[in-house]
């Protein structure tokens, strides 16, 4: 009877069954391959954010008066994971990769075997006014704008002020590694730098190695047989001593060889916080944990700024540069749309309200004049100053190797030797792009 | 487990009549008569319903699976890279030479076969002694008992891969807080900063992952082993130990062993845990993930291939030493019967 009972409820739940199997085989055809769009639709391919992107792509759209409608997508949460997925698609010739928000570094990779469409002249001269120096940068590809700089991002200096007061460091003028390394260590806290082995480890050793005025690599335009490193010279063993001090003498925390930005952010809300570099959604970060009520206000009253660390007392720091810029696929059916597209989205007036609604910093210094960025950024100024000196990673098509073989080997901070690291590294990158080694 | 035995008996008793049928027409025609011919004509349109039903079954098998094999295979022949497309070269065995000749393949593949080996082992145990408890349960609680069992094999591994990390986590875990008692934590254990407490991990979540698994085969192989048997073993004086050891373990030999080259196949493809715990820093990348660092995330497609063929090759040489060793089993236990 049981028997009997179960195989008819089984038949009675077949058709139920074979429905929800077809409306998921439905789902699953259209929202397969090539989104079936309309002529004047454009596809964006946006990182996550707190939903700017979105807003900015429905006031264009309204504003165009119909001339186009921009649809978001989605990319992964990271940035080489969107890498990943745009490069596939770009190489496999996806058409509707008509507007791509790009991480600046990937972007030699993508444009040098011609996946990007070419930046029409008055698009390029409307955009690029303003623009701060680093930003433009890394929208360029062989002395060729190849993307459209949107926002621009910077670390800066991060500190406790009773920390700093404390420990007596002078913060109205900028301050070298060497003292902030003492202040933790007199005041017994721990410092937020970022020794996981992620993008994050590029990001700083890139940042140090050009703070104390060299290169990670020479000539970045090289080809993958003759490109040459400048992580064995002075500024790389000048990074590496700085790195292995924090690691060897703990300074980072217990935490540090898997502390990748949110989670220094954690540590430097928490009691042992002093010093951290990090980017600006510190900010909003900490704010919205105010809010929340998992962070006390005290804290955030505890909080201030300034310009990145620099290596030596006489040479100014060239902190980190991130951001976003924005890029056409070669083979979309619309790049003369995409890019009076592009133009609107990466207006002033767009870049100072997607600052201030998600809190990441305009590339066009035009748009910190708005009022309303100084009221919810009081450290917009220094967020602009940064930007001007900010440097960025190494443009190169082989950026990706570079990058994986310096967290491979520069992490965590505490196997870090100034005397053999640099060299062991950058034999290692090299083998790695003629193909000797895997990765 | 259903897909091996089964297919074992439908190819013996389709193709021995055949044979038997061309050489009772060749020799001895008027001997056995009409019979065999009613039989072959039985037995021709079972394998051909057979062919009708499997056929396109097949096909598809060898699209999806055969195609990027051979696919793989050709590609692992040159140098490649997704993003240099007119450079692309014929280079021969050249990628091998290079993934063979790196200390990072062997590397990667002594962390993998670390990890199957002990993972296996351990959750042939505790798999064993759940199959066991599900085994022997009261009839009102045997229900609820295999539900609570087989929860973990239900959550998709990269959730679990998350759970995992996010426990022993050293910002947001409570792992340290709540064993801090036991010698070698304390709270500033950080678990994904060294191999050795990252593989741990790793190996303690695939464990709990994957331990149900395995606890449901061995429990359909301890239901077939007669009750007669341990009863007759009991009542000449066997202890528990003895009827496990002499009755109940020969006689689900062959369970053992399928569950075992399932988990071990399994087990050596392992990606999810340690991408999302580590990705594969501090030496716990595995060998997916070097196939995966390649070919997706440096679109070398050469190199790539090469590993995956590498991987595959692998795959196989388990599946035939597992088979090997299983077919010998197998006849044992049914020699026995």
């Amino acid at each position: 009877m049981p028997m009997n009972r179960r195989t008819r409820r089984v038949a009675k739940n077949r058709p139920k069954a074979a429905v929800l199997a077809g409306l998921m085989m439905g789902t699953l055809a259209m929202s397969g391959c090539g989104p079936a769009q309309a002529d004047n639709t454009l596809t964006w391919y946006i990182n996550p954010d707190a939903g700017g992107q979105a807003a900015i792509a429905k006031k264009c759209s309204d504003e165009s008066g119909g001339s186009y409608r921009i649809e978001t997508s989605l990319l992964p949460t990271d940035a080489a994971s969107q890498r990943e997925q745009l490069a596939r698609r770009l190489a496999a010739g996806d058409s509707s990769l008509d507007i791509m928000s790009l991480d600046p570094p990937f972007i030699p990779e993508l444009a040098e075997p011609g996946f990007l469409a070419p930046v029409p002249d008055d698009i390029a001269q409307a955009t690029t006014e303003n623009v701060v120096e680093g930003a433009l940068a890394g929208a360029t590809w062989k002395d060729e704008l190849v993307t459209v700089p949107f926002w621009a991002n910077t670390q800066i200096l991060w500190y406790r002020k009773s920390v700093a007061e404390a420990a007596g460091l002078d913060m109205s003028k900028p301050v070298t590694w060497e003292q902030v390394m003492e202040a933790a260590r007199s005041q017994e806290k721990t410092l937020g730098v970022q020794g996981a082995s992620a993008e994050s480890m590029t990001v700083w050793v890139n940042a140090l190695i050009e703070s104390a005025g060299g290169s990670i690599i020479v000539d970045p335009e090289a080809t993958a047989d003759t490109i040459e490193l400048g992580l064995d010279s002075d500024a790389g063993i000048a990074a590496a001593e700085v790195i292995s001090t924090i690691g060897k003498d703990g300074l980072g925390g217990p935490g540090l060889p898997t502390q990748a930005e949110n989670e220094s952010l954690i540590g430097f809300q928490g009691d042992s916080g002093s010093f951290m570099v990090n980017w600006p959604f510190v900010w909003p970060a900490t704010s919205g944990a105010v809010e929340a009520g998992t962070v006390d206000k005290a804290v955030l009253d505890d909080i201030a700024w300034g310009i990145y660390p620099r290596m030596t007392e006489d040479q100014e720091s060239a902190p980190p540069l991130g951001g976003i810029n924005l890029g056409v696929g070669a083979e979309s059916s619309n790049p003369e749309l995409a890019f009076e597209a592009i133009q609107c989205i990466v207006s002033v007036e767009n870049q100072a309200e997607y600052f201030v609604t998600n809190g990441n910093p305009p590339s066009n210094t035009e748009a910190y004049e708005d009022p309303r960025v100084e009221e919810s950024f009081p450290m917009a100024g220094t967020i602009r100053d940064s930007l001007q000196v900010a440097a960025p990673r190494p443009q190169t098509p082989f950026y990706n190797e570079v990058s994986t073989g310096i967290q491979q080997t520069w992490a965590p901070p505490a196997a870090v030797d100034p005397e053999s690291t640099p060299g062991s590294s950058s034999d290692f990158i090299t083998s790695v792009l003629r193909g000797e080694q895997l990765l | 487990m259903t897909s091996a035995i089964p297919a074992k008996t439908t190819t013996a008793s389709s193709s021995d009549p055949g044979p038997r049928l061309d050489a009772g027409n060749g020799k001895t025609n008027g001997r056995t008569g009409r019979a065999p011919k009613q039989y072959s004509d039985r037995v021709r349109a079972e394998r051909r319903l057979g062919w009708i039903l499997a056929g396109p079954a097949f096909v598809i098998m060898l699209l999806v699976t055969l195609y990027p094999i051979l696919q793989a295979i050709y590609e692992s022949l040159f140098q490649f890279r997704l993003t240099a497309p007119d450079e692309r070269e014929f280079i021969g065995l050249g990628n091998y030479g290079v993934i063979l000749s790196d200390p990072v393949w062997w590397s990667d593949l002594g962390t993998t076969v670390l990890i199957t080996v002990i993972t296996v082992a351990v959750e042939l145990v505790l798999g064993f002694a759940l199959a066991l408890v599900m085994h022997k349960a009261l009839k009102s609680v045997r229900g609820l008992l295999r539900t609570a069992i087989l929860v973990p094999y239900g959550i998709i591994t990269v959730v679990s891969a998350f759970a995992w990390f996010y426990a022993f986590d050293i910002s947001s875990g409570y792992v340290n807080s709540w064993f801090g008692w036991l010698p070698g934590i304390d709270e500033n254990l950080n678990w994904f900063a060294q191999g050795p407490t990252a593989l741990f991990v790793i190996m303690a979540s695939e464990i709990w992952k994957t331990t149900p698994f395995i606890s449901l085969l061995l429990l359909a192989g301890l239901a077939q082993v007669a009750d007669e048997l341990s009863e007759a073993a009991k009542v000449d004086g066997a202890t528990w130990w003895e009827q496990m050891r002499k009755v109940i373990i020969p006689n689900m030999k062959a369970a053992i062993m399928v569950a075992v080259l399932f988990r071990a196949l399994d087990a050596f493809r392992i990606f999810d845990n340690v991408f999302i715990m580590t990705n594969g820093a501090y030496n716990t990348e595995v060998l997916s993930l070097l196939a995966y660092r390649q070919s997706i995330s440096r679109l070398e497609i050469g190199l790539g291939s090469a590993v995956s063929v590498l991987l595959f090759l692998c795959v196989l040489l388990i599946c035939f030493v597992a088979i090997k060793l299983f077919k010998v089993d197998l006849a044992g236990t049914q020699g026995g019967k």
